[in-house]
């Protein structure tokens, strides 16, 4: 499996996905935002960071940067594409995920374990985890509420395009399990396709017994067959 | 234009210096010049107060690759690894504008460490604030906190370990201190001396801007109510800048392109171009007309004192311009030729094709003044607090009592604004005694810990300076690591005030002792003076950063509960000692007497067994006892675990609230597995240290025989209310 990690000025958790993919043995490559053209992938990961500084809104900048109309080509004709924190909030902002991210609702950064729910396990993403399955996972953004219109959140209902929901520990969902604010709870959505995913918790984090736990490594199995 | 007297105490320099100035130059100095020279001569830079003691530290050891005098520390961790280290302080621009003064703080000692050729790995922080019923508390502490955040975090640095304190001596005069740990290869090292002549000086990263003129100066000279008039002398943080400038420095790195490397932190261009210069024996010659400016019609003047961030000064090897500013390019950022190394032992300023000032570079920095201030020795306070004058408490309220202040309160409210995870190699975080950070791709690990004790410096300097290190030791050793050395940031007040500059003589006396009988160098640090307002000094604050190694990650130790009914141990005497004690402060209001001793020898001996007993892997989990005594220690190990504990009473009892609240020093708690217990007793007794076995842990409730019974759930809701209703 060939993995392709895009590095915009300002990415800081590149090498941290990089890590997790190399040890779960994907072939992975690392592409400086000015290229041109993407080498051939199974799956591309937009990392979690601060893209060009963030300065205007999250990821807005790099939603307009050279290499993103590769990703776009190759997100049309089917690769996988992953997008993390920052990388989901760049997904929102070139439009191949719907929706975007406000501010967190206590308006501060928030890094912390939490807990989310697998809401749909039937996907290239999350098939190796369990319908419904807690897992224990870190976040850290700053702009993590989801929002998006009612339309298109009916048609995600409809469709099953939600990936993961904010919980505590047993699965209940309620206003102090929701750490951000997220529309109906929201940490992580797929495209209509499904072949893409954008979430706020960080998965390369929870690959590693010795500095977390290993929550995060059934996304990654999910992909590798 | 003709230069006055008004104009030189603009410039925070003294009549008498001036006339040195002239001196030395043997005429007078212009506008420029005499800029310059108020901005290497200013406390901040020169240290002209704090050297004379300040070498009387340890700096020396087996682990020690470099010591104080470059822009950070360096030790040996074993292999090929090296940790650079250091911490500085920013107090004067976070109380002006706590935002981008504590941001700035974070991303000027990343700098410090990067420069040197590490990768940081960590961010540590020491903030002080006013009483929390100060007016201006809130506001600080949410910008203060907001700022290390958001340039931390931005630059994808975990911030793993700090500590907050409340104290009114802080009111009009907070501290900001941020240390920065960095993971380097022992051949990868660059320092800032220069060498050989012609060389190519090179200004890279951000442009110059007018934000931060004379910074150093602000920082050297005490508040009064104009304060907030300074505010244009402090600088703007951006981060995302700093972090191109950190990954082409790296890049840059890789090969040998670099002769010698500086930041431009305090006094900007100027201290960064005399350091190299007066390091290397050389003479440097700068084109001002070639520094990328932010700003039209920046004048020399501007140019020479701006302290604007994320900016470098790098002198190449011949031939590898090109390949440097491709790498430059590749980032984003300015990179411009500005200047040569000279013969001339000068350093010449031209602009417009013209000489526009020239100092000789020893006049700025070994001829720079150096003052053996007047001091002298603490008065010292000898009252014993004896408990029967004091109205009677109930042991649970006294305990709820401090572990619901604010300086006792848990700081999840804080920590959860810094990103403590990215780079994945955060073993343990903030919350625990010390943190440990894994060296990435190895199963070795550092931890670090900071640590300061204002009220026992206040009350006796010397004892107050060892109990610092000893402490901040203690920390370390309770998480497994062996200590190898520490960096200092000096928050004192006024030095031209005898009682301060001896508070400081004293305070450094006790470091110094400590730091030479537990073998634990000093590699690098920052003096801060003139911490107060209007005549009104801070409490003596040193804060000690300490690293330690762990050489073989396999079962990190942390201070929380591990098991039902396991076996609870004190480690080290208890005499009961509560004068300057967290019992007497948050219950009565009392904060008098003598802190309490410091047995080096003691330390020593305890510290080293724990450290046998966590490589033996016989313990389960160790707290060092600290600020609350012994119940307070045991209440932080049930209520971060699912476990309570149950404790008997002292067999000699003397008095049940000198023995729970005492802070007597060199203690630990350690939980043991019954069939470890006669291997852990062995090995105490067989290096003569004293312990008692004290109780065993149990579900639920956290209880002292007869006395006390609480549940670990209350405990931890008592212990998190404080910040979130701030």
């Amino acid at each position: 499996m060939k993995s392709s990690v895009i590095v915009f000025p300002g990415s800081n958790c590149d090498r941290d996905i990089a890590t997790a993919l190399e040890k779960l043995q994907f072939k992975n490559q690392m592409v400086w935002h000015k290229e041109s053209k993407l080498p051939k992938s199974d799956l591309i990961v937009i990392p979690g960071g601060f893209s060009y500084g963030d300065y205007l809104r999250s990821g807005a900048i790099a939603g307009k940067s050279l290499i993103i109309d590769e990703v776009i080509k190759a997100a049309n004709s089917g690769c996988l594409i992953l997008g993390i924190c920052n990388g989901f909030q760049i997904l929102t902002e070139t439009g191949l995920l719907k929706g975007t991210l406000l501010r967190n609702k206590n308006l501060k950064f928030i890094n912390k374990d939490v807990h989310i729910q697998v809401i749909n396990n039937r996907t290239k993403f999350t098939k190796k985890y369990k319908k419904d399955q807690i897992l224990n996972i870190n976040i850290a953004h700053n702009e993590g509420n989801y929002f998006t219109d009612s339309n298109h959140l009916e048609k995600m209902k409809d469709e099953d395009l939600i990936a993961f929901k904010y919980c505590d520990e047993i699965g209940n969902k309620n206003k102090n399990s929701n750490p951000n604010g997220s529309l109906e709870d929201i940490a992580g959505i797929f495209n209509s396709n499904k072949n893409i995913l954008g979430m706020m918790p960080h998965p390369e984090r929870m690959v590693d017994d010795m500095i977390s736990n290993k929550d995060g490594v059934n996304l990654f199995l999910s992909l590798l067959n | 234009m003709k230069i006055t007297n008004k104009i030189i105490e603009n410039h925070g320099l003294k009549l008498d210096e001036y006339e040195n100035i002239k001196k030395l130059l043997k005429r007078e100095p212009n506008l420029l010049e005499l800029g310059i020279f108020s901005a290497m001569w200013n406390e901040h830079c020169s240290y002209k107060s704090s050297r004379i003691h300040l070498k009387n530290l340890p700096t020396k050891g087996k682990h020690v690759i470099q010591g104080p005098g470059e822009n950070a520390g360096v030790i040996d961790i074993g292999d090929d690894d090296a940790i650079i280290f250091k911490i500085e302080s920013h107090n004067h621009p976070s109380y002006i504008e706590p935002y981008q003064g504590a941001a700035t703080g974070v991303g000027g000692i990343l700098r410090d460490v990067f420069t040197m050729g590490a990768r940081p790995i960590a961010l540590l922080n020491s903030i002080h604030f006013g009483s929390p019923k100060h007016l201006k508390t809130k506001s600080l502490l949410n910008g203060v906190v907001s700022g290390i955040g958001g340039y931390g975090n931005c630059m994808g640095i975990p911030t793993v370990a700090g500590e907050t304190k409340f104290n009114e001596t802080y009111n009009e005069n907070i501290l900001v201190n941020a240390m920065a740990v960095g993971h380097a290869k022992k051949d990868k090292i660059f320092y800032s001396k220069a060498k050989g002549l012609n060389k190519s000086v090179v200004y890279v990263g951000s442009k110059t801007g007018r934000d931060g003129i004379h910074g150093a100066s602000m920082a050297s000279a005490e508040f009064d109510e104009n304060s907030e008039e300074k505010k244009p002398t402090v600088q703007v943080g951006d981060p995302f800048t700093e972090k191109l400038l950190m990954e082409a420095c790296l890049e840059l790195m890789k090969d040998n392109s670099i002769i010698s490397i500086q930041d431009m932190g305090a006094a900007g261009l100027t201290s960064s171009s005399v350091e190299m210069a007066s390091k290397g024996e050389l003479g440097i010659e700068l084109e001002l007309d070639k520094i990328p400016c932010r700003e039209e019609n920046m004048t020399p003047y501007e140019m020479m004192l701006s302290e604007s961030q994320e900016r470098m000064l790098i002198i190449l090897e011949d031939g590898k311009e090109a390949h440097a500013k491709k790498i430059f390019e590749k980032w984003d950022l300015d990179f411009v030729i500005i200047g040569k190394t000279t013969n001339t032992n000068n350093l010449t300023l031209k602009f417009n094709k013209k000489v526009q000032g020239e100092i000789p570079i020893e006049c700025l920095a070994s001829k720079a003044p150096i003052y053996n201030r007047k001091w002298t020795k603490k008065n010292i306070q000898k009252r014993k607090i004896n408990l029967k004058d004091l109205k009677k408490i109930k042991i649970e309220d006294a305990l709820i009592k401090i572990l619901s202040s604010p300086n006792h309160s848990n700081k999840s409210w804080i920590t959860n604004q810094y990103d403590q995870n990215v780079m994945c190699d955060t073993v343990q975080k903030s919350g625990s005694d010390a943190a440990i950070l894994r060296i990435h791709n190895k199963d070795k690990a550092i931890a670090v810990s900071v640590d300061s004790s204002a009220n026992y410096c206040k009350s006796h300097p010397i004892t107050g300076g060892k109990q610092i290190v000893c402490e901040n030791w203690r920390n370390l050793i309770t998480v497994g690591a062996k200590p190898l050395a520490i960096t200092n940031c000096l928050n004192f007040g006024n030095p031209e005030n005898k009682e301060i500059m001896g508070e400081f003589a004293e305070c450094l006396n006790g470091i110094k002792e400590a730091c030479e009988f537990l073998n634990y160098p000093v590699v690098s640090g920052n003096v801060s003076f003139y911490n107060g307002t209007n005549k009104k000094n801070i409490y003596p604050t040193p804060v000690i950063g300490g690293v330690g190694l762990i050489k073989k990650l396999s079962k990190p130790i942390s201070h929380k509960f591990k098991k039902n009914k396991s076996n609870i141990i004190l480690i080290g005497k208890t005499f009961g000692h509560l004068e300057q004690s967290c019992f007497l402060r948050e219950n009565y209001s009392i904060i008098e007497g003598m802190p309490p001793e410091i047995n080096l020898l003691n330390e020593k001996n305890n510290g080293e067994s724990l450290l046998k007993l966590i490589d033996k892997d016989l313990i389960l989990s160790a707290h060092d006892i600290s600020n609350g005594g012994l119940i307070t220690t045991l209440s932080e190990m049930a209520m971060s675990s699912n476990f309570g504990a149950k404790i008997l009473k002292p067999k000699k009892l003397t008095n049940l609230f000198k023995y729970f609240f005492g802070e007597d020093q060199a203690r630990y708690i350690i939980e043991v597995e019954n069939n470890c217990l006669s291997k852990v007793k062995k090995i105490l007794a067989d290096g003569n240290i004293y312990f008692e076995e004290i109780g065993v842990t149990q579900e639920d409730n956290f209880e002292i025989d007869g006395d006390l019974k609480i549940s670990t759930k209350e405990l931890f809701e008592i212990n998190n209310q404080w910040y979130n209703n701030f």
